[in-house]
């Protein structure tokens, strides 16, 4: 078992499902289940940038954290590498649908510039990290916020979790599309292998989204930025 | 505060550099191909139906979009964060 997740492992590379390898059908579901997600928080944004233009910044600031800490390839422990995926802070921050949009423009740049992932697939995989993730993460800030966890801790497993739900999704994306028969089968190896070597990176990203969450407490600006969520 | 950040940044270097030290030997890689791999050993008739529309012609090309990413992030964040206490002092 261990020597498999070890191999297994080096098998992947990081959460995007890459370009042309989702089925053409499953490709197309995945995009009508995210496309109507997309047009809401294009929406949403635009509201709050014509209520408050101080609000592009704070969005601003939200892409900046996602663009630099999905470029951090991270060695973990199983021998491969993956990286975060930046949505907890702005999910905390901002709420979770408004971080749709930024996860999308990270997605469609590295598809285009870095061939990350892919057109043909991001619908898969901004469902995955655009939708599930911020959504997982604003649910669980929520809850610990209201069995009065300690405030960093709640920001710290909002993160985590909602970066480990990110690649849970993938996995029964990759499961569903290459059942072959047996979808649990299929699944449960896609999510060894996904969950080993992105367990290690999620805690990393946990991490990090707290040392930015200080950082931000810190300014006048943070009771802004947090809404009416930080009371 | 600064003294909590460094410890969190600190966890996060162990992270990092932890895997490195107790498996040394492994390949740390993960490419498009070899994620074909894993599909292929599944389904070994798929096909993939699409081919990227640009690819970065090398792993250095490749570091350097990510650097650029990261560099643009992070220093987006250093002048909001900078600005900001600029305005308080």
């Amino acid at each position: 078992m261990f020597q498999f997740v070890f191999s297994a492992g080096q098998l992947t590379y990081a959460m995007h499902i890459a370009e042309g390898f989702l089925p053409k059908l499953w490709a197309f579901i995945w995009f009508v289940i995210f496309l109507p997600v997309l047009v809401m928080s294009i929406r949403q944004l635009t509201l709050k940038f014509n209520e408050d233009q101080s609000n592009k910044l704070s969005f601003a600031l939200m892409a900046a954290f996602a663009f630099t800490l999905s470029s951090l390839k991270i060695p973990s422990i199983v021998g491969s590498c993956s990286h975060p995926t930046g949505m907890g802070l702005g999910a905390i921050l901002l709420g979770p649908l408004p971080m749709v949009a930024v996860g999308t423009i990270v997605l469609m740049l590295q598809a285009l510039l870095i061939a990350h992932g892919g057109i043909t697939t991001l619908g898969a995989n901004a469902f995955s990290m655009a939708v599930v993730g911020p959504f997982v993460s604003f649910g669980v800030f929520y809850v610990l916020k209201k069995m009065n966890i300690n405030r960093k801790l709640g920001v710290f497993f909002a993160a985590t979790l909602g970066s480990l739900s990110t690649y849970f999704v993938t996995s029964l994306q990759l499961g569903l599309a290459f059942a072959e028969g047996n979808f649990l089968m299929a699944t449960a190896k896609f999510l060894g292998v996904f969950m080993f070597t992105q367990l290690p990176i999620s805690i990393a990203e946990g991490l990090l989204t707290v040392v930015v969450y200080n950082l931000l407490s810190q300014t006048n600006q943070f009771s802004t930025l947090a809404g009416g969520r930080e009371s | 505060m600064k003294k909590q950040n460094l410890i969190l940044l600190l966890i996060f270097a162990l992270l990092v550099v932890v895997p490195l030290v107790l498996n040394p030997n492994a390949e740390y890689g993960g490419s498009d191909g070899n994620a074909k791999v894993l599909i292929n050993t599944l389904v070994p008739s798929y096909e993939p139906w699409f081919e990227p529309i640009w690819e970065p012609p090398s792993g250095e090309i490749e570091s350097l979009m990510f650097t650029m990413f990261a560099v643009t992030g992070a220093g987006f964040i250093g002048y909001y964060l900078g600005t900001l206490k600029g305005k308080k002092s």
